[in-house]
């Protein structure tokens, strides 16, 4: 720790009434840097930090369509408040005369779009953030892109904001993008609109133009739940109601955008909430000390309340808090904290220490919106992880209710979700946790979903409630478990999962491993994925979505025969990673084998023992693995068959003996 | 989500130091790079905070060129022992055997091998696999644009047009071995917070940020400080001392001086406040094309 700074007192109201600035202390960081203090200069500049300090901050996103303005607007605002610097408007008159699109006039645009990629192509392809602040207020501004194909960018940028600014060109009135910009902005719980009506001097400012937008506009809002809307009538690039009333719009009454900006009070109604901290770090730097670190995502407490800690349920009290500024006795929302309990109980990042008296629920089964950002579709039953407060957690979108038209909002079928497509979704995770609807806290009910082979960020989403069946269908414990099963059929039960592509020889060599087995006395089944088909999933198709239902129904067949203690013979293409992955993971450690039947696409489509291959060329299947649809090998498959260079016997030994624990002798 | 008793101040400074612990809780070998600036200075006193009362997890970095104002390199060695944070400081081999300078090589050959090679060797030595950095989306235009949690390629590569979306305070720490992630906790600060941070909390800084009289040439339209006698004079230049201070710290025959009077902290924010250039104008390396930042961050500067 610095020196000075055990004579700071802890906080335990105001900062503004706590904030001193004792002489002795700036002279002693002065000193510290080879100064000498100097007294009335040190009064001034706490004066001013103190104001600095009380004021407020607002976060909002502008969002527009491509010729609306809207960077124009934010540039507008930085250079009429003063905000840009010498060099800076060095540059961008420069830049104006370059790559401007005013005439060689400031085309302000360029101030907000840095990459090289936008100046030149005069859109906005990423979200950027701008910061000003004026005598009341600091603002953080996201310039958010209006292009649809942008459209997890703009989610981006809105995530994080009070209010939006959504822009629309007087002449045009409200297009199919401002629908979907407010349908986004709602759906990320932004509360606040200001509808700012663009380029009023290229309809003569007229005020039924404006008033005619508005009202629609209005009605839209309403339709989508945005609870606060206000219109103003501007001209970005002349400066009409930007800074000011204009004269040009006398018939307006309203306040200028900046002046709006400055007072609008977007807090939330003072409801007092409970206390819940996602617990993000350990910190246990000797014997002596365990604490919970993290943000307190609501609500404040204090030493001696009682909590409960959760998933596990376990109650204690707060024993203390360290805060940035020390040792405290309470902590409130916003707070970046580390506590420490009465008890010594378990706790682990990604639990969430709560307000015993009002814990929030927890459950693994919920019902959300999701925004897919992944050029890859979302696919029901595929496997992503999902991070939420401080956890990450596997998790699958069980089943889609209806995707809706970001453009419209009309709700369709859909038994896939496409990039920037949003869809209601159930969602299964791998284990229950403790969360909030979205509405209620941002930071318990907002999730993102992350690819597992590539690791980006496909998804977020909001969680609008708990599905009861998660609560209320308890597993039935069986009296006779799978130990004792398996017992009596003498025999250590387990999936060897085969997969290859059509025609490798999965199913010849899984029917004589079977048979040898079989002849050894132990109990077997073979799942075949033809004839699986013919029976339990005679519905399912060879569409993505149907393959991967198809492979989580077929392991999940597998997974009871292997409680009920049988060997089970898999026997599927199985062609995506994923889905192998998922099927592992539903059995326990040692219990699955995946078997890589490695034959050559070549040597399959010369074989083609069914004359599948030659009918998927002549383009009468579709969807063929190989062919029309991709076959993703196994990286680390438990026994890898290379079919070329084993004879059928030698890789049916090889499966036997890895199965039965024996050395290979192949 | 605003709660109105806190400060901007305290908002920022909860929300990097929630990043900080996410750094140390998602990756298996993190770093932050320490350049010994003012706005290392503040994430190094953040870090402090972060893992009180126990000592960061986090072990500091610095990419020395060679070509550091001495006082910095003092500084550094200071504060690493006073915080008990672990230091790392590496100097591009490379550039040592080609005695490699910004006097025979220009800035930006210079700034390339020292800083961005340099930067590159230390992370694929040592393994890193997050790497923190004080930069601002205030700074500048590309900066702007960048997502907190930054991606990097295997090759230390970023790709501005296809960043992973970051919502609310989730951040997305998964990634391949041999990627990287290179982590900005001071995003949504600006300028004048930090020096207010800097203030409230009586951070020690380098007193170059301090206006003193000091022997410095002009050229080219900077006042370049005479720091030792590797500096050649050009024909007519004569040191001439010069009551100046510096915005931001870095190599020190690339970073210009200005003339000042603020000789404390208070004076600097006052200065500050009525500022008519941004802190990035006083590197000499940035004057190139307008988008030489996103440039050079693409092919793995800081």
């Amino acid at each position: 720790m610095k020196p000075g700074m055990g004579n700071r007192t802890v906080k335990t109201g105001s900062r503004n009434e706590q904030r001193s600035w004792p002489e002795g202390q700036a002279a002693g960081a002065a000193r510290q840097m080879g100064m000498e203090s100097q007294h009335s200069e040190a009064i001034s500049i706490a004066e001013y930090l103190a104001q600095h300090e009380s004021k407020g901050l607002l976060r909002f996103i502008t969002c527009g369509s491509v010729d609306d303005g809207k960077s124009t607007l934010i540039g507008r605002l930085l250079y009429d408040s003063k905000l840009l610097l010498d060099d800076q408007l060095a540059t961008l008159e420069s830049d104006s005369r370059r790559h401007g699109t005013q005439n060689g006039e400031m085309d302000f645009a360029l101030l907000v779009d840095g990459l090289a990629a936008e100046r030149e192509q005069g859109i906005t392809i990423d979200v950027a953030y701008r910061f000003f602040d004026t005598e009341r207020r600091k603002f953080i501004v996201a310039d958010c892109p209006g292009h649809e194909q942008y459209t997890r960018n703009m989610a981006t940028g809105a995530s994080t904001a009070d209010l939006a600014i959504v822009l629309v060109d007087a002449r045009k009135g409200l297009l199919i993008q401002t629908r979907r910009h407010s349908y986004i902005v709602s759906l990320l719980g932004i509360r606040h609109v200001i509808l700012a009506v663009n380029k009023m001097d290229l309809v003569g400012y007229d005020q039924v133009t404006f008033e005619r937008t508005a009202h629609e506009y209005r009605q839209l809002a309403n339709q989508f739940g945005i609870e606060n809307v206000h219109c103003i009538p501007l001209s970005a690039l002349r400066g009409d109601n930007m800074m000011s009333a204009s004269p040009q719009m006398s018939w307006y009454e309203g306040d200028s955008l900046l002046s709006l900006l400055e007072t609008i009070d977007v807090s939330r109604p003072e409801i007092s909430r409970p206390f819940r901290l996602p617990v993000q770090w350990v910190n246990r730097p000797d014997q002596n000390f365990r604490g919970f670190s993290g943000l307190v995502a609501s609500g404040d407490i204090r030493v001696g309340d009682e909590v409960i800690v959760l998933p596990s349920g376990t109650r204690t009290r707060l024993a203390g808090v360290i805060n940035p500024q020390g040792e405290s006795d309470a902590a409130s929302e916003g707070e970046a904290v580390t506590l420490t309990l009465a008890d010594e109980v378990d706790v682990s990042r990604g639990d969430v220490i709560a307000a015993a008296a009002h814990p929030p629920e927890v459950a693994d089964q919920f019902a959300a919106h999701v925004l897919w950002m992944a050029d890859a579709p979302l696919l029901p039953g595929r496997g992503y992880w999902l991070k939420i407060g401080c956890q990450t957690v596997g998790a699958q979108i069980t089943e889609i209710k209806h995707r809706v038209d970001i453009n419209s909002q009309k709700f369709l079928a859909a038994k896939r979700v496409n990039l920037n497509e949003v869809a209601y979704c159930n969602l299964m995770l791998d284990h229950p946790i403790a969360f909030e609807a979205y509405a209620d806290n941002r930071a318990l009910g907002g999730f993102i979903l992350i690819d597992r082979q590539s690791n980006a960020t496909v998804g977020c989403g909001t969680i609008d409630f708990a599905l009861r069946r998660a609560t209320n269908i308890h597993w039935h414990q069986l009296e006779i478990n799978r130990h004792a099963r398996a017992a009596t059929k003498g025999q250590t039960p387990s999936c060897l999962w085969f997969t290859g592509l059509s025609g490798s020889g999965k199913s010849t060599i899984a029917n004589l491993v079977d048979r040898r087995l079989h002849a050894m006395g132990y109990h077997t089944y073979i799942l075949d994925g033809d004839n699986v088909r013919h029976g339990l999933n005679k519905d399912l198709g060879f569409t993505d979505e149907d393959r991967v239902e198809n492979i989580r129904r077929v392991a999940e067949v597998a997974k009871l025969m292997v409680d009920a203690g049988l060997i089970v013979l898999v026997s599927f293409i199985s062609p995506f990673r994923d889905e192998r992955r998922m099927a592992r993971e539903l059995f326990g450690e040692n219990e699955f084998l995946e078997v890589y039947v490695d034959t050559p696409l070549a040597l399959c489509e010369q074989r083609d023992p069914k004359g599948l291959y030659r009918r998927a060329r002549a383009g009468e299947i579709p969807n063929f693995t190989g062919i029309s649809s991709p076959y993703q090998p196994p990286e680390h498959a438990d026994i890898h068959l290379p079919t070329v260079e084993l004879t059928t016997e030698q890789s049916v030994e090889r499966v036997t003996s890895r199965l039965l624990g024996q050395t290979t002798h192949v | 989500m605003t709660k109105s008793s806190q400060s901007h101040l305290d908002r920022l400074e909860a929300e990097s130091i929630h990043i900080l612990r996410e750094v140390a809780a998602e990756f298996a070998n993190p770093v932050m790079l320490y350049s010994v600036g003012k706005d290392s200075s503040v994430l190094l006193h953040l870090l402090v905070k972060a893992f009180a009362p126990g000592r960061p997890p986090i072990p500091l970095l610095h990419i020395d060129t060679r070509w550091k104002f001495r006082e910095m390199i003092a500084f550094r060695d200071l504060r690493a022992a006073e915080t008990g944070c672990t230091l790392h400081v590496h100097i591009n081999p490379d550039g040592i055997a080609q005695d490699m300078s910004p006097i025979t090589y220009g800035a930006t050959v210079h700034t390339d091998v020292m800083k961005t090679q340099g930067l590159k060797q230390a992370l694929d030595k040592f393994g890193f696999d997050a790497a923190i950095g004080g930069a601002r989306r205030d700074e500048e235009k590309s900066r702007a644009k960048e997502r907190v949690f930054s991606f990097r390629s295997a090759q230390h590569r970023w790709d501005p047009k296809n960043q992973r979306p970051e919502l609310w305070n989730l951040y997305n720490a998964r990634i391949h071995k041999g990627e990287s992630v290179r982590v900005f906790p001071l995003s949504n600060w600006t300028e004048l917070d930090i020096w207010l941070y800097i203030f409230r909390e009586q951070i020690p800084v380098p007193s170059l940020y301090l206006a003193k009289m000091r022997p410095v040439v002009e050229r080219d339209g900077a006042l370049i400080m005479v720091d030792d006698d590797r500096l050649p004079l050009r024909d007519g230049e004569q040191p001439m001392m010069k009551r100046v201070r510096f915005r931001t710290l870095g190599c020190y025959p690339l970073t210009g001086a200005i003339e000042s009077d603020a000789d404390s902290l208070e004076a600097i924010i006052e200065e500050m406040l009525v500022s008519t250039t941004s802190e990035r104008q006083g590197r000499v390396i940035d004057h190139d094309p307008s988008a030489s930042m996103e440039k050079k961050k693409q092919e793995g500067y800081f």
